[in-house]
């Protein structure tokens, strides 16, 4: 785990400036603040990188291992960079009846990512959620933010072409 | 109507009361109006349908007789996107930019109705050009739902101008504490978040606890895949829930409210971040509220993901910045919650239940629903049904009707052969036992688990023994891995129906999976992982034979799961 971060981030410092101008917001707010602010650094940084961990505990007085724990156990949360594309395909109970895993297997097959992969270009991030709450819409996926609703694998391998293009 | 710029601070219930008359006096009941979802539609286009009748409004110079409304879910999302058109209720689906200018031209200007844009019933064809003769809508009780796919979500005035806040005005000038938690008491009122707990009781335990501080929590974590009505609510009518926990705030004496909502609700995080601040510009929230002693401030906490992070103890958890792990109860949050103050915890429906209470009465709400369960059920219906979306019926109602009549029956002719009802924690149903009542319990007690209020459908081309497998991958993914009957149990039942899905499954499997099922009920820590298995259960109750042709003949009745034939 911890080898394939190191690799994952070796080489690209972080502008910590950016992470102060964050934690500038929070100082003395205390533990109920970290989810907020891991939620802002995810957001800057499109991770939360090793070396903001240890500011982000000074910041609102907890240990190192507490902040670790937290960006460890929920999922919005990723400690190696992500994709500038993210693909969240729903494999929630109504896109399984309605034939997620053909739209997930689509997916695999055109971007050449596994579920929780990044591409070495940092291009896409493949990921999985359990409903996104347009189920009436069901297959599903989000791409950036973007709803697409009623997919079959031919209009999810057009979809990616698109942004494959950029 | 006004502009949000108008709105001035409110000082007592009086000048609420003006402002609301002012802005009906304002409003022409005939006025053309063209209601755009701006919820789930949005998958399908429905930005760009606003925009382009925007756009050709202004071209026609036709913005002084013509209101384009951005509003919440219509509820009829397999046919999106959707418009209304006001006053005469026309109801167009499926529409596209293209569309755009014929009804301009057609139905706004010359009033005509465009037969291709009408929803044609499937069973009888016929045509149904306007929303209330639709059997989709006429079947329903729309009480929670009443201005969702109405109002513009993001005006405040549209709200005060539905008696919004007159719940709010009416406790605070009619009634003590004690007597607005005996009115939600005596309505019957049961939580909408699943379990179905009793409301008026627990505002009644939060209230009696002994502490000068006090919270009150409103769960929109909505975490049951399938569940979308939450979302709806929170999107389409933000101020409803703001006034049912302005309500609960009062009659329990708390003087804080926490919002914890999901992740992924990133424009319900919005509508409510801006009613919010409109309703403390309103002078509807924040300290003295309508000049009254009371004041109550509300904040949006954003969830990071989790399922089991819906369960109320693990809300607590994570918003006061830990992993988001149940703890043990007793103490229950009412005692001990949010920073060990007591703290109420309601689901987001149950407060959207609480204005239409305070305002019509115990009598009226106790009069819909059934014996044991008062009130309308919101339903997030979907899967292999061909009129998914949002539908709002009476609790008690046979689920039949639910399928046939308002969902309107299986596509492309196919055969039904099971409903799931109530998310991960819910029972698989068979047709034979179709007729059973929408309630609290489980078929066992007459009921059906009705939990959150997930239908899925499915259709002949299901393979049961696959859906028991999904609902367990799903609980060992989701288990949060404090206790270990959940974590190994979870793990082991998944293991097995894998092995069945891929042909390997052996006699003793079916026994086995029924005894870790109980292991689970019986020693999990909370409510997920006693209850995360009983689609395995009722799978095996209703479906053993799609399990023996699994095992015995290793093949898949449906052919969908692969299996290895050369074993
Ligand atoms: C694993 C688990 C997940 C839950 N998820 C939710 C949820 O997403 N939304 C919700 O309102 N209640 C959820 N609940 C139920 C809550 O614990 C709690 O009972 C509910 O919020 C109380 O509100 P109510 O009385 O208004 O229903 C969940 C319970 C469990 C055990
Ligand atoms: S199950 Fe896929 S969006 Fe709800």
């Amino acid at each position: 785990m911890t080898s394939s971060l190191e690799i994952a981030t070796a080489g690209q410092k972080i502008d910590l400036n950016r992470l102060e101008s964050i934690l500038s917001k929070y100082y003395k707010r205390g533990r109920d603040a970290l989810i907020s602010v891991l939620q802002e650094v995810q957001v800057e940084y499109g991770r939360i990188p090793q070396e903001s961990i240890e500011p982000i505990a000074d910041t609102l007085n907890l240990f190192p291992s507490e902040v670790y724990g937290v960006v460890t156990f929920y999922p919005q949360f990723s400690l190696t960079p992500q994709g500038k594309c993210t693909i969240q395909a729903c494999r929630g109970t109504t896109c399984h009846v309605k034939g997620a895993d053909k739209i997930i297997s689509t997916i695999e097959n055109t971007t050449k990512l596994k579920e929780g992969e990044t591409s070495s270009d940092l291009k896409f991030t493949f990921k999985t959620v359990t409903c996104v709450g347009t189920c009436a819409l069901a297959p599903v996926m989000v791409i950036n933010n973007k709803f697409l609703g009623k997919l079959y694998p031919k209009k999810v391998a057009d979809i990616l072409s698109q942004y494959e293009k950029g | 109507m006004r502009k949000d710029e108008d709105m001035t601070r409110l000082g007592s219930v009086e000048e609420l009361n003006i402002y609301r008359e002012s802005i009906l006096a304002e409003t022409d009941p005939n006025k053309i109006c063209v209601r755009i979802c701006m919820s789930g539609c949005r998958a399908y286009g429905a930005e760009e349908i606003r925009v382009a009748f925007n756009e050709e409004i202004k071209e026609k110079g036709l913005e002084d007789r013509i209101e384009i409304r951005k509003t919440g879910c219509h509820g009829f999302c397999s046919r999106a996107p959707v418009i209304i058109v006001d006053p005469k209720g026309i109801f167009y689906q499926q529409l596209t930019v293209d569309d755009v200018e014929e009804v301009v031209l057609e139905t706004l200007v010359k009033g005509n109705i465009i037969d291709r844009l009408v929803y044609v019933d499937l069973k009888t064809g016929k045509r149904f050009p306007f929303t209330r003769d639709i059997p989709f809508y006429k079947e329903q009780t729309r009480n929670v739902l009443r201005n969702c796919g109405k109002i513009d979500p993001t005006n405040i005035s549209h709200y005060i101008a539905q008696d919004g806040y007159s719940a709010l005005t009416k406790i605070l000038s009619t009634m003590s504490p004690r007597q607005a938690i005996e009115i939600i008491e005596k309505s019957g009122l049961r939580g909408r978040g699943g379990a179905g707990f009793p409301t008026g009781k627990k505002w009644h335990f939060a209230q009696i606890a002994d502490n000068d501080t006090k919270y009150l929590i409103c769960n929109a974590s909505e975490g049951d895949p399938g569940s979308f009505k939450d979302r709806a609510l929170l999107e389409g009518d933000p101020h409803l829930i703001l006034e049912g926990m302005l309500v609960a705030g009062y009659a329990i004496g708390a003087k804080a409210g926490y919002i914890y909502i999901k992740a992924e609700y990133s424009l319900a995080v919005e509508r409510l971040k801006t009613a919010i601040l409109q309703a403390e510009e309103s002078g509807l929230l924040g300290e003295n509220i309508l000049g009254s002693e009371f004041s109550f401030e509300i904040k949006v906490k954003e969830g990071a993901g989790t399922y089991v992070c819906g369960e109320e103890t693990a809300i607590l958890e994570a918003i006061e910045g830990r992993r988001g792990v149940p703890r043990p109860r007793p103490p229950f949050p009412a005692q001990s919650g949010l920073w060990n103050k007591p703290t109420n915890i309601n689901n987001v429906e149950t407060y959207a239940n609480i204005p239409s209470i305070i305002l019509n009465g115990v009598d009226w709400y106790s009069n819909i629903g059934s014996e044991r369960s008062k009130g309308t059920k919101v339903l997030s219906l979907t899967g292999k049904i061909n009129n998914a979306g949002l539908v709002e019926v009476p609790i008690g109602i046979p689920l039949r009707k639910v399928i046939f009549d308002i969902g309107g029956g299986i596509p492309e002719g196919k055969r039904f052969k099971a409903i799931q009802v109530g998310g991960p924690p819910g029972e698989c149903i068979p047709e034979s036992l179709l007729d059973s009542l929408l309630d609290f319990g489980s078929l066992e007690t007459s009921g059906s688990t009705m939990g959150s209020g997930v239908i899925i459908v499915m259709d002949e081309d299901t393979c049961m023994v696959d859906i028991a497998r999904f609902f367990l991958m799903l609980a060992e993914d989701e288990s949060c891995g404090f206790c270990s009957p959940c974590r190994l149990g979870t793990r082991q039942m998944k293991d097995i129906l894998d092995r069945i899905v891929a042909g390997k499954g052996e006699d003793k499997d079916i026994e086995l999976l029924t005894i870790l099922e109980r292991v689970l009920k019986d020693a999990s820590l909370c409510g997920y992982g006693q209850t995360c298995a009983i689609p395995v259960l009722t799978t095996i109750r209703y479906f053993q034979d799609e399990y023996k042709a699994h095992i015995h003949q290793k093949m898949c009745p449906v052919g969908r799961c692969k299996i290895n034939y050369n074993l």
